[in-house]
C-alpha cells in the first residue's frame, strides 16, 4: 500500500479543479493509495477501513476471500472511504485516461459523503483516526480479558444492524441544552410528588431552596443540591435510574442493554460498556452508506460521465471510455443496477426541473401533448439535483421521482420469475410496466432491517423482553437462537423475543395461502425455546 | 509453446533456464530484504510510535496480522467449552467450467447471526426484480435451467462485489488441511515411486510493451492508431493513409514468456454415487457432502495432484465430467449397484491406471439394490480390491429404512471382503437423518484411516 506517484496526483488535482468549477464541493485534501488485490481482499471485511478494530471473524472472512479470489480473480477499479481526508484505493495498472474517469467518479462520491445530510454525523471526525483509537482500546481490553472481549464484540455486533440510526440522525441538531435538566425535572415533577408523596407547598419550598443554591453556586448548583438530596433520600439514585429506563423517550436495543444490563452494571464488567459503545458507533458510521447506494452511485456516475466527456483529455480514448462507461451504467435486461438507475433518475429530475415540470402548474395539465411540450426554461436543473444530493436518501429519491414517465422513458419493467415444471426451467417474464409496481419493487428491494424494540413494561433485571414489530416479513429463523444466546450473556438473565411467523398453508404440497402467528422465543441458560401464542 | 522445464528431471538444464532460475532467486532475495528491512532499527526508523508507550507501530502488511486458520479453529473450539455455538463452518465454492475441470475450493466460512428479514417467505406470490428493454407485459424474456446442467452456472465475475448478504452456507479455504490437522485424518503413504509434485511450464501469455518474444500485431496496431490520434495525424472524419502513420518506440506490444505452474497427478479417485429415485434429500446430501470432504482431503494430501473420475448410477452407470454435475444430478430410475463398479474396473483396466497411481474408490448409496444376491457386485469388487488402495463404501440410510441392514450392506457383509481385506475395503453406515458434520467426519475417518 503506497501513495500514488506525483504524475497521477497531478492528474487528480486537475480533476479536482474542474469538479469544483462544475459545482462539486469537497475538502481540499485527499489521499490516494495504490493497493494490490491482496490488500483489497484483506481490507474488505473491515469495510475498507484499515484501522478498524480487529475481530477474529474478519480473519476467517479474509481466508474465505482468498479462496474466492482463486476461483474468480478480479480487478476492482477503486474504492473510496468516507474519512478526513477522504481516502481512495486504486489498482496500479490503470492508464491515465481511465484514472481521470475514476477520479471524477471518486470526487463525486467524496462530494456526496461531505454534503449529503445522511452523513452529517460523520462530518466532524476522521473515522480512520477514531477507529484507530477504538482499536487500541479494544486491544487493551483483549489483553486484559482475553477472548471475553471478543465475545462482547460478537454479541454487540449481533444487533448492530438495528441501532436506531434515523433516531440519532434526527437528534443531531436538536437543541438539547434548551431542555430542562432531566434530573431536576424528575426530582421536582415525579420523585417528590409520586415517590415521596409531598404536597405542592413542600415542593415549592424545595424549589426555593434550589434557587437559593443556584444564586450562590451558579454552575455547580445541581451538584451541590443533589449531594444533599442523596443524603436525605438514599433511594433517589436507584429511582432515577429506573425512571430513565422506563420513561426516557427512545433507546435502541444495543444502548438500552449497555445502560441497563444488570450484568454490565457490575463494577468488574464496566469495561464491556466501552466495547458496546464502539460497536454501536461503528455501525452508526456505516449506516448511511447502505441507505444511499442508488443516490450515491448515481451521483458519481452522473459526474464522471459529464465531467469526463467534456474533458479534453478524453481525446483518443472515446471508444474505450464508452465501453467502460456502458459496463458501469447500462440498464440490465434482467436485474437492478444502482449506478444505472441512479444516473437516469438524476438526469430525469434535472430535465424536469430545467423545464419547470416539478410544479403544480405542470401537474394539473392532463393533455399529453401539452405535457410533452411544457417548458418554462427555468434553468434550475443543476440546482435541483444538487438539492437531492444534499437531502435525499434512496427511499426518498425513488419514492418521490419514479413515475410512469420515467418508467416509460427507459423502458423499465418489473420482472417476474416462475417455474415451468414441465420444461424444468425457471422463466423470467415481463410482469408489469406500471410505475406503481416498479416503484414498489424498487422500494421492496431497498435495505431495511427489522424493527425491534425493548418492551420496558415487561423488562426487569431478571428478563430482557424484545418485541419485533412485524412489517410483512418474518425474521430469519436460523439466526434467532444464536443472537438470543449472545444477548442473554450481555443482559445476564433470560431474554425473550416476541415475533411473528408466516406459515404457509399447504394442500397436497401446493401452497394455498399464508397465515401469521405470534411466537415467543425464550432463551435461558443458553437454551432457546419457542412457544406459539394461542389464538385469541 | 511449452518447453521441457521440469527442473527435477534428469534432463540437462538449458542455458536459458539457468538464467531464469537465477532471476527468480534474485527476485526472491529482493522480496526478502524488503520484509526484514523494516524490522531493523536505525536512526530514522524509530519514531514516537516505537518509543512511547500507548503508541502502536503502523502495520506494514495486514496479511501478516492475520491469525492462521489453526489459531482460528482453536478459538472456535474454545467457544464450545464456553458454551457458545461454533462459528467456523466448512464451506465450498464450486466453479463449474466446461469439460472436466470444474474447480472446487473448500474454505472456512463463518456467518454472523443477526436479526434479518427473511425474504424467502412472504405473501407476495413470487420473487421480483427489475428489467429494461422491449417487450410486452407477460412476455417471457429469459429462461434458466431449474437444475444447472453440465458446464453451466454462475459466469465469470460472480466473485466480484457479490453482496453475499447473510448467505447461510457461503464459503472458504483449504478444507483438506482442516480435515487432516483438526480432525486427525491420517496422512497417506506414497506409492513408492517418487514424483515431482509440481512442475513449471512456460507460455506466451503475458503482454509487454517495447520488447518480447512474439509481436502481438493486433494490440500493436491499436497502439499505433492511438498514438497517431494523440498526435493529431488521424482525423476521425477522413480516411487515413496507413503508410504515413508514425510508429512510436513503445507501440510494439509483444507476448513474453511467463511461468505457469503445472501439476502432475499422483492419485486417481473414483467417486461413485447412487442417484436413483430413492436418493433424495438427506441421503443424497450426506453422500455428496461426504464425498466433497474426501475430495478436498485428498486434494490437500496430494497437493492438488489428484485426478478424479465421477460415476453416477441408477440401473446403469454413467461417467460425468465434473464434480459439479456429480453433485447436482438426479434421476428417477431404479437401482443397480454392480454396473458402476464394473465401469470403474473397466476404466482402470483400459487406461492402465493401476500401475502408475494410487487408486481410491468412494461409493455412496442409501443401501438400495435391485440385485438381491449381489453376485455381479461381488465379482466386480473381487477384481477391484487388489488394484485399489482403498474402497470406501458409505451407506446413508433413509429414514423409512428401519434399522435392519440394507441390501448393499448385506451383500458386502456376505462377500467376506471386509474381514479378508480390512486395509483395502471399508464400509460405514449411518442414518442420514442424524448425519451432521461431526458424524460425516467420523465416517471419513472410518473409511480412510490406516488401522
Amino acid at each position: 500500500m503506497y501513495l500514488i506517484d506525483q504524475h497521477t496526483k497531478k492528474i487528480m488535482e486537475e480533476c479536482k479543479e474542474r469538479a469544483r468549477a462544475a459545482g462539486l464541493s469537497f475538502d481540499k485534501e485527499t489521499l490516494e493509495y495504490i493497493v494490490t488485490n491482496k490488500d483489497l481482499l484483506e481490507l474488505s471485511p473491515k469495510v475498507m477501513i484499515p484501522t478498524l478494530y480487529d475481530y477474529w471473524l474478519y480473519d476467517v472472512e479474509v481466508l474465505k476471500e482468498y479462496g474466492k479470489y482463486k476461483l474468480y480473480p478480479s480487478n476492482p477499479y477503486e474504492t473510496v472511504i468516507n474519512s478526513r481526508p477522504a481516502i481512495s484505493f486504486y489498482n496500479d495498472n490503470n492508464p491515465d485516461w481511465l484514472n481521470i474517469m475514476i477520479f471524477y467518479h471518486v470526487l463525486a462520491h467524496i462530494d456526496f459523503f461531505q454534503n449529503n445530510r445522511l452523513f452529517e454525523h460523520t462530518w466532524n471526525d476522521d473515522f480512520v483516526g477514531v477507529a484507530l483509537a477504538d482499536k487500541r482500546e479494544i486491544e487493551g481490553y483483549r489483553r486484559e480479558h482475553g477472548r471475553w472481549a471478543d465475545y462482547i464484540i460478537e454479541f454487540s455486533r449481533s444487533i448492530d444492524n438495528i441501532t436506531g440510526y434515523f433516531h440519532s440522525l434526527a437528534g443531531l441538531n436538536y437543541p438539547y441544552h434548551l431542555e430542562p435538566d432531566e434530573k431536576l425535572n424528575y426530582y421536582f415533577n415525579t420523585f417528590m410528588p409520586d415517590v415521596l408523596g409531598k404536597s405542592d407547598s413542600d415542593i415549592s419550598k424545595e424549589i426555593d431552596r434550589y434557587n437559593r443554591i443556584l444564586a450562590v453556586s451558579g454552575d455547580h448548583a445541581a451538584e451541590v443540591f443533589f449531594a444533599e438530596v442523596r443524603q436525605k433520600y438514599p433511594e433517589f439514585t436507584a429511582e432515577l435510574e429506573k425512571y430513565e429506563r422506563d420513561e426516557s423517550p427512545w433507546h435502541d436495543v444495543l444502548l438500552f442493554i449497555r445502560d441497563h444490563s444488570p450484568f454490565m452494571r457490575k463494577p468488574e464488567n464496566q469495561w464491556m460498556k466501552s466495547i458496546v459503545t464502539i460497536v454501536h458507533n461503528t455501525a452508526q458510521y456505516f449506516a448511511p452508506q447502505i441507505r444511499s447506494k442508488i443516490a450515491n452511485e448515481g451521483w458519481a456516475s452522473y459526474w464522471h460521465d459529464n465531467l469526463f466527456r467534456t474533458d479534453d483529455r478524453i481525446k483518443g480514448f472515446e471508444s474505450d471510455y464508452a465501453r467502460i462507461n456502458a459496463g458501469v451504467t447500462s440498464l440490465n435486461r434482467i436485474g437492478l443496477n444502482p449506478y444505472a438507475i441512479g444516473l437516469r433518475l438524476y438526469e430525469y429530475v434535472e430535465d424536469l426541473a430545467e423545464k419547470g415540470k416539478l410544479s403544480w402548474q405542470f401537474e394539473k395539465i392532463l393533455n399529453r401533448e401539452k405535457r410533452d411540450s411544457f417548458n418554462l426554461k427555468t434553468g434550475k436543473g443543476k440546482e435541483t439535483i444538487f438539492g437531492i444530493r444534499q437531502n435525499f436518501s434512496d427511499f426518498m429519491f425513488i419514492n418521490t421521482f419514479v413515475d410512469q414517465d420515467f418508467v416509460d422513458l427507459h423502458n423499465l419493467f418489473v420482472v417476474g420469475k416462475r417455474m415451468d415444471e414441465q420444461k424444468g426451467v425457471v422463466e423470467y417474464y415481463i410482469k408489469s410496466r406500471k410505475a406503481e409496481d416498479y416503484k414498489k419493487m424498487l422500494l421492496d428491494s431497498l435495505y431495511h432491517p427489522p424493527h425491534i424494540t425493548v418492551s420496558k413494561e415487561l423488562t426487569t433485571d431478571k428478563r430482557l423482553y424484545l418485541v419485533h414489530h412485524f412489517e410483512g416479513k418474518q425474521l430469519y429463523q436460523g439466526y434467532i437462537p444464536d443472537v438470543l444466546v449472545g444477548l442473554e450473556y450481555l443482559w445476564g438473565a433470560e431474554v425473550k423475543l416476541q415475533t411473528t411467523e408466516i406459515v404457509a398453508q399447504k394442500e397436497n404440497n401446493e401452497v394455498t395461502g399464508y397465515t401469521y402467528r405470534d411466537v415467543l422465543y425464550s432463551c435461558k441458560n443458553k437454551k432457546v425455546t419457542k412457544a406459539i401464542a394461542k389464538d385469541e | 509453446m511449452k518447453s521441457n522445464s521440469d527442473l527435477n528431471n534428469e534432463q540437462p538444464i538449458t542455458h536459458e533456464e539457468i538464467i531464469r532460475k537465477e532471476l527468480e532467486i534474485i527476485s526472491e532475495m529482493k522480496k526478502h530484504v524488503h520484509d526484514t528491512g523494516e524490522l531493523l532499527p536505525g536512526l530514522y526508523t524509530v519514531s514516537d510510535s516505537d518509543m512511547l508507550p500507548g503508541y502502536y507501530p503502523p502495520r506494514p502488511d495486514f496479511g501478516l496480522m492475520l491469525r492462521s486458520l489453526e489459531d482460528l479453529l482453536d478459538y472456535d473450539k474454545q467457544r464450545e467449552q464456553d458454551g457458545f455455538p461454533r462459528r467456523i463452518r466448512l464451506g465450498k465454492l464450486v466453479k463449474p467450467t466446461r469439460g472436466n475441470k470444474s474447480k472446487v475450493i473448500v474454505v472456512p466460512t463463518s456467518s454472523e447471526p443477526k436479526f434479518y428479514h427473511d425474504d424467502s417467505t412472504t405473501d407476495d406470490d413470487e420473487e421480483q426484480t427489475g428489467g429494461s428493454g422491449e417487450g410486452e407485459e407477460g412476455e417471457v424474456i429469459g429462461r434458466k435451467q431449474a437444475q444447472p446442467q453440465e458446464g453451466e452456472g454462475e459466469g465469470q465475475g460472480a466473485g466480484q462485489g457479490e453482496g453475499g448478504d447473510h448467505d447461510v452456507s457461503s464459503e472458504a479455504f483449504d478444507l483438506g488441511k482442516i480435515l487432516t490437522e483438526r480432525f486427525h485424518l491420517p496422512n497417506l503413504q506414497n506409492k513408492g515411486k517418487k514424483r515431482a509434485f509440481s512442475k513449471y511450464t512456460y507460455d506466451l501469455t503475458d503482454k509487454n510493451r517495447g520488447f518480447g518474444q512474439l509481436l502481438d500485431k493486433k494490440s500493436t496496431l491499436k497502439k499505433i492508431i492511438e498514438t497517431n490520434i494523440l498526435l493529431g495525424r488521424i482525423n476521425p472524419k477522413e480516411p487515413f493513409d496507413p503508410t504515413r502513420l508514425i510508429i512510436g518506440p513503445k507501440d510494439h506490444v509483444y507476448r513474453i514468456l511467463s511461468k505457469e505452474k503445472d501439476f502432475e497427478t499422483q492419485a486417481v479417485v473414483f467417486f461413485i454415487r447412487d442417484y436413483s429415485g430413492s436418493m433424495q434429500g438427506k441421503p443424497a446430501e450426506s453422500v455428496s457432502t461426504l464425498h466433497l470432504f474426501i475430495y478436498s482431503w485428498l486434494m490437500y494430501q496430494y497437493q492438488n495432484n489428484v485426478m478424479t473420475r465421477f460415476i453416477l448410477h441408477d440401473t446403469a452407470a454413467k461417467e460425468v465430467p465434473d464434480f459439479y454435475t456429480y453433485y447436482q444430478s438426479q434421476v428417477a430410475g431404479g437401482t443397480r449397484v454392480a454396473p458402476s463398479f464394473q465401469m470403474a474396473l473397466d476404466i482402470i483396466k483400459k487406461e492402465n491406471l493401476a500401475s502408475d497411481y494410487n487408486i481410491y474408490i468412494f461409493y455412496g448409496t442409501d443401501g438400495d439394490d435391485w440385485d438381491n444376491d449381489g453376485k455381479e457386485l461381488k465379482e466386480a469388487l473381487g477384481e477391484l480390491i487388489p488394484l485399489c488402495n482403498r474402497i470406501g463404501i458409505t451407506v446413508a440410510k433413509n429414514a423409512w429404512g428401519g434399522s435392519s441392514d440394507t441390501t448393499v450392506e448385506k451383500n458386502i457383509n456376505d462377500s467376506g471382503f471386509l474381514q479378508k481385506y480390512p486395509k483395502n475395503i471399508r464400509m460405514d453406515s449411518f442414518k442420514s437423518e442424524e448425519a451432521g458434520e461431526e458424524r460425516i467426519i467420523e465416517s471419513i475417518k472410518k473409511l480412510v484411516s490406516e488401522t
